[in-house]
């Protein structure tokens, strides 16, 4: 009976809200960090939140993918992280073996390559992800939601192998002819093209996302259905072909995760799995099914994970990164179960 | 008054068929040596080892069916109770905590090694409880979420726990678990000198049928584990999970508790994985933290999925095909295979098959291998696995019809 005691116990310090009031403090304690830390050296502190602001960017992208799916069809696509790390597998063997691009490439040749092999990645994986859905998916609409969970955790490992096959058990890498050297700098901040080069492919698609989902007939029938499967599909609205649709999307979100994960670490079969889980939690984080919240979710995480790696004032390193993430999810599941943006539901999460 | 013939005959031939499996099961140290020198098929049967290591598996999947199967609580975390387990073992029987010397039934090391040393049995005992304890902490914060977010919350905790273990070398200067090369030596079980005047061997490491011994233990662990299982379903708190299972709402409203009564599946399910555990470690005499990885949690997932969730049968069954292909079957069939001409490595793409495996299994026969006949009804007539908040919030959406879209 120690457990109903403890449940008991735990719900009446929920109602007197001393639970959030622990929530609270941690944060508070957590913001007391930073602030030393930032005191004790602002140069390294902006440095290490830049390559944060990299790490979130490429989260982002992934954490959108869950988002998406969970927001329309309450399934936690589990594969999303592993078809994230084959596409950029794909892409390595686009721009290394097809393209061939290298050091010694002109500026105008990388520029052209990059984007034909953007276009390349986002289109076959929106194909590759809407597959999955065909394949894997569709058939468990009616059966318990857990079935199509379960399902998806065989995909993942299924997708995992098929890179493991083709790629084999060694990290890839691309030859660094995006240069690493400053974009910009002030003073001893510094930012590389090499990290810009994020941005300046993860921002232009998230703005024709949002334009997407926002602005066109699909993206307005996409958070329809995401609102009331059923009225939507009263009001004459294809869900199936807009399931396809939102897992496409997801698809290509992947694809280009992938590519700017490819440009700045080395990437191998099992990538996807932990970047997969981190990305989770970041839409977790941000509320699940809420876009700008899975980016906003994103970037906390890669602030955190970056400051835990680099910052030196009382910092557990890198050989707890997976704890605190992982910590982080389990805490916003029993402190704050909607997330940073999500609104308030009475399911409890 | 039945008597005992009454209920013998009410048990029908399953009785007779799992007594015979039993007693196969027990003597098959005897024949497996003989089963070994087939022509052909020969190669195929698992040694007595391997067949220790299905065994442990299959056990761990008979508790984890109990969360998943029975109350329908998605545990994608089990390795983490596996892990407890193993390292309580790792903690009561070794020479891990070197600053204290203390001995208790402890067999087949002398006196002056420095250490803790309690007997395997009590060991045992205590890592079931210790696990269940973890199973109830994990359990509380978490088992109020739906049942995806749980499914992800105790893989939080599968992947937090081997990294803890790992990095726990140095806690304030405290050698806690001897961070990435685990602690080996473990103790082996054994009866000690008075059962050496008994015929049985006083420490199973230094017999000389070290192998056959361990896996008597471990068959009669499995028995012990099936049988708890089978009462427990069909005790008031068994009924209560597959009230759960088959509609939260409708169990809260007939009175099931439903916090207290899915935290005992959590903690029960964890005492399993966690007593299954501690006799793994002591049969490798060892734990180390590259064990635990969240992979062996889908794995012993895919033994419960494959034989039929919430079927006792079904989940043996599973878990000795799995286990089979696992430990043995597929190195042998590899390299039939290589003597074959063909350049196939089966075992590297181990986790692919078990993908598969899961993917088929849940598209074509959901039921499993030996379907449980009331969940195969649910399967098939459909219930509620909406839970409580979300039927008064969106309406049931597992009731919608989409043939009509």
């Amino acid at each position: 009976m120690a457990a109903q005691a403890l449940t008991t116990t735990l719900d009446r310090l929920r109602k007197t809200g001393i639970v959030n009031l622990i929530g609270l403090a941690l944060l508070a304690l957590v913001g007391i960090w930073l602030v030393v830390n930032f005191a004790k050296d602002p140069t390294e502190f902006i440095n290490v939140a830049l390559i944060g602001l990299t790490n979130g960017t490429i989260y982002g992208l992934v954490a959108l993918g869950y988002t998406l799916i969970y927001g329309i069809l309450q399934l936690i696509n589990f594969a999303h992280g592993d078809v994230f790390a084959l596409s950029g597998l794909v892409a390595w063997s686009l721009i290394v073996s097809v393209l061939g691009l290298d050091k010694d490439s002109s500026v105008p040749v990388i520029i052209g390559g990059m984007l034909l092999t953007l276009v390349v990645i986002m289109v076959l994986f929106s194909i590759v992800n809407a597959g999955i859905e065909f394949v894997a998916y569709r058939r468990l609409r009616r059966a318990p939601r857990l079935a199509a969970l379960i399902t998806a955790v065989g995909m993942s490992f299924i997708i995992q192998n098929v890179s493991l096959a083709f790629y084999g058990v060694n990290f890839h890498s691309v030859p660094s002819f995006i240069p690493r050297t400053e974009a910009i700098g002030i003073g001893d901040v510094t930012y590389s093209w090499n990290k810009l080069s994020a941005l300046l492919i993860t921002i232009p698609v998230l703005i024709l996302l949002s334009w997407f989902v926002r602005s066109t007939k699909q993206g307005k029938a996409m958070r329809a259905v995401s609102q009331d499967t059923e009225a939507s599909a009263m009001m004459g609205i294809n869900v199936n072909r807009t399931i396809s649709v939102a897992f496409a999307l997801a698809g290509a979100l992947a694809g280009a995760a992938g590519i700017v994960y490819l440009l700045q670490f080395n990437m191998r079969y099992d990538t996807g799995f932990e970047l997969g889980l981190i990305a989770f939690t970041a839409a977790v984080l941000g509320g699940i099914g809420n876009l700008t919240g899975a980016v906003l979710g994103a970037l906390i995480i890669g602030f955190i994970q970056a400051f835990n790696e680099g910052l030196l004032w009382f910092t557990p390193g890198s050989d707890w990164t997976r704890t605190i993430v992982f910590g982080i999810l389990i805490l916003i599941l029993v402190f704050r179960p909607e997330g940073i943006l999500g609104e308030q539901t009475p399911e409890g999460a | 008054m039945t008597t005992v013939q009454d209920r013998l005959r009410s048990y029908g031939p399953g009785a007779l068929i799992a007594t015979a499996l039993i007693v196969l099961g027990f003597l098959y140290p005897k024949y497996v040596e003989s089963l070994a020198d087939l022509p052909l098929l020969g190669d195929f049967v698992p040694a007595l080892s391997s067949m220790v290591i299905m065994i442990v598996f299959t056990m761990m999947a008979v508790g984890l069916n109990i969360v998943v199967g029975y109350a329908g609580l998605l545990d994608l975390g089990y390795v983490a109770f596996y892990a407890v387990g193993a390292y309580t073992a790792a903690w009561f029987a070794s020479q891990q905590f070197d600053q204290w010397t203390f001995h208790f039934g402890a067999v087949g090391i002398a006196d002056s090694v420095p250490g803790i040393h309690l007997s395997i049995w009590i060991v045992l005992v205590m890592a079931g409880a210790l696990t269940a304890l973890a199973g109830i902490l994990i359990g509380l914060p978490t088992l109020r979420l739906r049942g995806d977010y749980l499914a992800i919350v105790t893989l939080g905790f599968g992947e937090i726990i081997p990294q803890v273990v790992r990095n726990s070398d140095n806690v304030f200067g405290f050698d806690l678990t001897h961070g990435t090369f685990g602690i080996s030596p473990i103790d082996s079980p054994g009866f000690g000198s008075i059962g050496e005047k008994l015929g049985l061997p006083a420490s199973y490491q230094q017999s000389f049928q070290r192998e056959q011994w361990f896996y008597w233990t471990a068959l009669a662990l499995l028995l012990f584990t099936v049988f708890c299982s089978m009462r427990l379903r069909d005790s008031r708190l068994g009924r209560a999970w597959i009230a759960i299972r088959e509609d939260e709402t409708a169990a809260a409203a007939m009175g099931v508790p439903l916090m207290r009564t899915k935290t005992w599946s959590y903690a029960i399910g964890a005492f399993f994985g966690g007593v299954a555990g501690a006799f793994y470690s002591s049969f490798r005499s060892g734990a180390f933290p590259a064990d635990f990885y969240f992979n062996i949690s889908v794995f012993l997932l895919c033994m419960v999925i494959l034989g039929g969730m919430g079927s006792i049968w079904g989940v043996i069954l599973g878990g000795m095909i799995l286990g089979y292909l696992n430990v043995a079957g597929l190195a042998t069939f590899g390299s039939k295979l290589q003597e074959g001409g063909v350049d196939f490595d089966p075992t590297k793409y181990q986790f692919g098959f078990y993908g598969i495996i899961i993917v088929l299994m849940m598209l074509f026969r959901p039921e499993g291998l030996i379907p449980e006949r009331r969940h195969k009804r649910e399967l098939e007539l459909g219930v509620h696995d909406t839970p409580f908040y979300d039927v008064m919030h969106e309406g049931a959406d597992t009731d919608r019809d989409m043939s009509n879209d």
